[in-house]
């Protein structure tokens, strides 16, 4: 199911040309950042030079004429060049975090757009690190990175041409040192980041084996297998260790290299130049400073180039994301009548009544090879209750895929009040259409909030009623903020039972046309399991409903009842029908009726 | 906290010993450099330390090094090999020194947890138990391979760089000193406020994430209720929010690194202009201004950087003390006289009452025989004690010794290592943990000499050898995370296999078959009929087929036993059992009908 490979194309110049529509949006700033930070560099190389001016001008000549003309400019140079420093730095970090949320909400607005299909294929953490950590990757990059590289670049150039003024013989012994360091550096940038990966993985196993010897605490007591455990443990600290040594190791080696080359520089200055000295003390004192400085900005280049290629991955991933099609949209003309998902053209909605009917529907999902529904016809008339039964894993949801439009059939047609669904929107139809997961997903914030994502308009009287409906104003009684309590995140804070009843009654705040429910499993208490059975007849109740049914009176009392297995229908009829057959829904029937009522007695309910 | 020491100390000395024999090689160039501008090429008459003369004189004095330059700048290239030699000695040992800190901790961290009892796992939340696991502990490692040793470099270079400073011109240290105290305490300040702003930036992320997280998960209500556009105006909105904590911070920061810049820059000027001034007035020389500067120039940026490191410290504080709450927890402890009976003597419950911490009572006065080698089936419904039971009985948490006594051949299991009678008692729970590894290690893991074929026996009987065999990789087949999702009835299986290969006097099944259908069901009851021999068999179960043939049957109530006795007994005793055997029999599923 995963499709998480990852496929790394070269995309051309690393990607960043498909960034540009989202830079475009900053191109004052950009430049303004770039023009900002070649003024900083510039006084970067010129406040040296005021040591140099001290030593020629005065310390040589033994003279202070104008010397506090020379503080002054000083001061001022200190102050333009911290202020343009601000200026590049302060906006470089506007650039960074204004990519990353554009990014991150063309990326968020895609999802809200994408069909089931993608969901399906893609777990909820590979989606989310494509919107929450590559975004912030390539925020960086094309600010920091970019500034950087202005920076050393130009600081670099900037102190070849000021050495080469003030010695051209000198400074061109001092820069066939640079190529030397460049390829250097390459090799062991190379070796640093695979070693830094092999380190991060190594780590990450570590965590995971603490959460497996921490949940699995139960199962280690009791296989007492507490040593073996802990012994298999010391093998991956050993491993991290021997690798994060090895890997300063070969820092240590680049920092030593570095550091190596610069001092050869200043060896240089000092062998060859040293002459200079006694005619120019100034100009000699300058020029070690620049030879000595050259080194840091070449190790920063190859650090940018080489966050340019890393970060290459991070742009592929989610520019895949953001060009991944959708398996369903609307089509132009649909759009043009009804809107889109973000701007719907209700005033041209025609009222939904509710009928639904499979017309010699054929369905394979995307990622797989069978069909697992072929030519299958159904009518469903608006107010009748459809059960679908089956093993869990059966594939029941199929049906209730096609109905709610979150997949199309291959071949066939879904009709709606008698047209094709693909003839309104989506969000048309999805607006008429309630839905009950099985394990109910609340919102993080309040039950409030909660309750009005069914209807954003709900008044206070209709919330009351809901919650009336399907006995859940015991559940607000009991809460100290009542509907105004936080739920906490994925409403974690409430029970299942409660959760399930807060669901119920945000479906029928919408109040539906077409409901449908994918019935909990899990077990709750006895009380709760009466007010969530009585809940579910009353939600079905006048509406046109598809149930995926575990409790016996859900199914007995619907209107027909799909016998799923192996993700097709096997038999279809209703309750007494069925069990005349002595097929599978026989034995479906006949388990589920002991496990019930098995519970029940062991519950004292009997 | 010292223990963790053990290992890493010599480490951590060579590694303050080769720092500060790079922070003194930092200071030896300057004064070659100034040599070279003083006597060697200009003629100024400085002098030096005598060890210093001497060697110069037995050169042949400043005047044949003015012929032969080549030799101070030989002399610079060995001062910088030294240090760089020095610097790769201190990184390689201060990394060996960290990562054996990290790993004796780690190691010594789990294996504590590995060895506290169960009820502590209970009271604490797992995602707290690996947070203090994973990223206090890289709070720490941080702390003493960053911040300790840096702080240590920068006290070094700080006192070196006085001596040599003062040693040339002790007027123009105190004016290079002066503004210290201001640059490091505006630091710490700064970083105070920095710190805060980051915290506010990482919980609106941590809100922001959460929020996408849940649009994902949930993205079936989302679009089954059409809120997309709300979805997309609240993801926005938040996402606005946040980013304008991003641009004040980033302001923040920008201010803080030109404000610091300010303050460091004019620092160096004070020092430019009054050496100058001294230079001129004939107070010091040229080489001694240049050295000067290259000594200030090595204090300005590790100055800057004290005040970030002062400002994280209380962090490693805060982290080791909550690695300490975990280490100092006590570990389950078997009694100093603790003894390792034989265990397949009749097991006996005997007034057993039992109360989880600050929860009512869960088990009433559970008194029970159950003779050795026979099979003891028990019915409850949810929360009526069953699986308490079991985990007493596998000490998972201790009965105090007034609310009654289980017995196992005679001894009493509180007397007994808590090791010696969990590895005689197998037991396989409804919800199975298994291990992310392969099928064969999960299936064997209790015994490292375990064969193929042994652990091929034990899951043909548990009917999951022909559903592994369907896997590409078979035995070898990973499971969980990285590997394949087994079906609750695989995990289930698997768990059963695991039981099987330990052979154990004692075997408990808490509803260990209720994800497996009815047909693998009776098949893999059959084939466990055969491997028990003499086990005592204790049974959890729903199903009366699965209870029938227990030599004794157990009705559990709320916490008291409602019913004993042989299925026989209990179908025509008129109590829950009954009824329960007449839902499920055949004949009666026609009535219900």
């Amino acid at each position: 199911m995963e499709n998480n490979k990852e496929k790394v194309t070269s995309l051309p110049f690393f990607g960043i040309p498909k960034l540009l529509p989202f830079m475009k949006k900053y191109r004052a700033t950009l430049i303004l950042m770039v023009i900002c930070g070649l003024i900083s560099t510039v006084m970067d190389i010129l406040l040296p030079q005021f040591q140099g001016y001290a030593l020629n001008n005065y310390i040589t000549t033994g003279q202070l004429d104008g010397f506090h003309w020379f503080i002054l400019a000083y001061i001022v140079g200190i102050i333009v060049s911290a202020s343009s420093f601000f200026c590049s730095a302060a906006n470089a970090m506007r650039v960074e975090v204004s990519v990353n949320r554009d990014l991150r909400n063309a990326a968020f607005e895609h999802l809200q757009t994408l069909s089931f299909s993608y969901f399906n294929q893609n777990s909820v953490g590979y989606i989310h690190a494509r919107v929450m950590s590559d975004t912030s990757r390539i925020g960086s990059l094309v600010s920091w990175t970019m500034m950087d590289s202005v920076w050393h670049f130009s600081y670099l150039i900037g102190a070849v041409i000021v050495m080469l003024m003030l010695n051209a013989r000198l400074a061109l012994m001092v820069i066939t040192i640079l190529p030397l360091i460049v390829i250097l550096f390459s090799l062991f940038q190379k070796k640093l980041i695979r070693i830094n990966r092999e380190v991060r993985e190594i780590n990450s196993k570590i965590t995971s084996n603490f959460n497996e010897g921490i949940t699995g605490a139960k199962t280690i007591k009791s296989l007492v297998i507490e040593d073996k455990i802990q012994n298999d443990f010391v093998e991956d600290t050993s491993a991290m260790r021997r690798k994060s040594v090895r890997a300063a190791h070969l820092r240590g080696l680049f920092a030593a290299t570095m550091n190596m080359a610069s001092s050869m520089a200043l060896a240089i200055v000092l062998w060859k130049g040293g002459y200079l000295a006694a005619e120019e003390v100034g100009t000699f004192s300058m020029f070690m400073s620049y030879a000595q400085g050259m080194m840091e900005p070449v190790r920063w280049l190859i650090d940018a180039i080489s966050d340019v290629i890393t970060t290459q991955v991070n742009i592929e991933r989610l520019m895949r994301l953001i060009e991944t099609k959708s398996d369903v949209t609307d089509t132009p003309e649909v759009i043009e009548k009804y809107g889109d998902s973000f701007e719907p053209k209700r005033e041209n909605w025609e009222d939904i009544k509710g009928d639904i009917e499979f017309r010699d529907v054929s369905f394979k999902y995307p990622d797989g090879d069978e069909y697992v529904l072929e030519h299958f016809n159904l009518k469903i008339p608006f107010g009748s209750n459809i059960a679908i039964v089956g093993e869990t894993g059966a594939g029941k949801s199929t049906l209730i895929n096609l109905v709610c439009r979150f997949f199309e059939p291959t071949d066939g047609q879904v009709l709606i009040d008698g047209r094709d669904a693909r003839e309104r929107s989506q969000l048309w139809l999805h607006s008429a259409i309630g839905y009950v997961l099985q394990t109910p997903h609340l919102f993080s914030g309040t039950i409030r909030e909660n309750l009005l994502y069914g209807n954003p308009n709900a008044t206070q009287e209709e919330i009351d009623r809901a919650l009336k409906l399907v006995s859940a104003d015991n559940v607000i009684a009991h809460l100290e903020h009542g509907l105004d309590s936080d739920v906490g995140e994925g409403g974690d804070l409430l029970s299942t039972g409660e959760k399930q009843l807060i669901s119920f009654a945000r479906a029928i705040l919408a109040d539906p046309r077409i409901l449908v429910l994918d019935e909990a499993t899990a077990s709750v208490d006895t009380i709760t399991e009466q007010r969530i059975q009585s809940a579910i007849d009353t939600i079905i109740s006048g509406r046109t409903s598809l149930v995926v049914a575990h409790r016996l009176s859900t199914i007995r009392n619907a209107d027909l009842i799909l016998v799923v297995r192996d993700g097709k229908i096997i038999e279809q009829g209703n309750h007494e029908q069925l069990l005349e057959k002595k097929g599978h829904y026989y034995n479906l029937y006949t388990r589920q009726y002991e496990d019930e009522a098995t519970g029940a007695l062991l519950a004292g309910q009997v | 906290m010292w223990r963790f020491l053990k290992g890493s100390k010599s480490f951590f000395v060579v590694s303050m010993l080769t720092t500060a024999l790079a922070a003194l090689m930092d200071m030896l160039t300057p004064q070659i450099v100034r040599m070279a501008m003083d006597n060697v090429v200009g003629t100024t008459d400085t002098t030096y330390a005598d060890w210093i003369m001497a060697l110069v004189n037995k050169l042949g004095g400043f005047a044949y090094l003015r012929e032969h330059l080549w030799i101070l700048a030989a002399a610079v290239a060995v001062v910088a090999l030294v240090k760089v030699i020095a610097q790769y000695a201190f990184r390689l040992s201060n990394t060996m020194g960290t990562e054996t800190l990290v790993k004796t901790m780690r190691d010594t961290l789990f294996g504590h947890i590995e060895h506290l009892p169960f009820s502590w796992h209970m009271q604490n939340r797992t995602g707290d138990i690996i947070q203090r696991c994973t990223s206090d502990i890289d709070t720490t490692r941080n702390f003493v391979s960053e911040q300790m040793t840096n702080l240590l470099r920068i006290l070094i270079l700080l006192v070196l760089s006085m001596i040599f400073m003062m040693s040339m011109n002790v007027p123009l240290t105190l004016i290079a000193l002066a503004p210290m105290p201001v640059i490091i305490l505006y630091s710490v300040l700064f970083h105070n406020k920095l710190h805060k702003g980051f915290q506010a930036c990482d919980e609106s992320e941590g809100k922001l994430s959460a929020m996408a997280q849940e649009n994902l998960t949930g993205v079936r209500v989302v679009r089954a209720f059409g809120r997309e556009r709300y979805e997309k105006d609240r993801f926005e909105n938040h996402n606005e929010e946040y980013t304008g904590l991003w641009v004040k911070l980033g302001r923040l920061m920008a201010s803080f690194w030109a404000s610091s810049d300010v303050l460091s820059g004019i620092q160096v000027m004070l020092v430019v202009v009054f050496g100058a001034v001294m230079c001129v007035r004939n107070q010091m020389t040229a080489g001694s201004y240049i050295a000067f500067l290259s000594y200030n120039g090595m204090l300005v940026w590790p100055i800057r950087q004290l005040g970030r490191m002062i400002s994280e410290m209380s962090k490693a504080g805060v982290a080791i003390d909550r690695i300490r709450y975990i280490m100092e927890s006590p570990v389950e402890q078997d009694k100093p006289e603790a003894v390792c009976p034989d265990l397949t003597g009749d097991i006996c419950f005997e007034h057993v009452d039992f109360a989880y911490e600050n929860s009512p009572h869960i088990l009433h006065d559970i008194n029970f025989t159950m003779k050795a080698g026979t099979t003891l089936g028990i019915l409850g419904g949810t929360g009526s004690g069953k699986s308490t039971m079991m985990l007493l009985l596998d000490r998972m948490y201790d009965l105090p010794a007034e609310n009654g006594r289980i017995t196992i051949g005679g001894v009493d299991i509180a007397d007994m290592k808590a090791e010696h009678l969990r590895s005689n008692i197998g037991m396989v729970l409804q919800e199975p943990f298994l291990f992310s590894r392969s099928l064969k290690d999960n299936i064997g893991i209790t015994d490292d000499g375990l064969t193929l074929s042994d652990i091929r026996e034990a899951a043909k009987a548990a009917c999951l050898d022909e559903a592994i065999e369907g896997f590409t990789k078979g035995y070898d087949t990973f499971v969980g995370e990285r590997g394949v999702t087994l079906s609750g009835g695989q995990k289930q299986r698997a768990a059963i296999a695991r039981m099987l290969t330990q052979k154990t006097p004692i075997m408990i099944f808490d509803d260990s078959l209720s994800a497996v259908d009815t047909e693998t069901d009776a098949k893999i009851r059959k084939a466990l009929e055969k491997r028990f021999g003499s086990a005592s068999i204790i049974l959890i179960s729903h199903r009366i087929t699965t209870l029938s043939k227990a030599d004794q049957i157990i009705v559990l109530d709320r916490g008291r036993i409602a019913e004993m006795g042989t299925h026989d007994e209990l179908k025509s005793a008129g109590g829950i059992y009954q009824r329960i055997y007449e839902i499920q029999s055949p004949s009666m599923k026609e009535v219900a009908q």
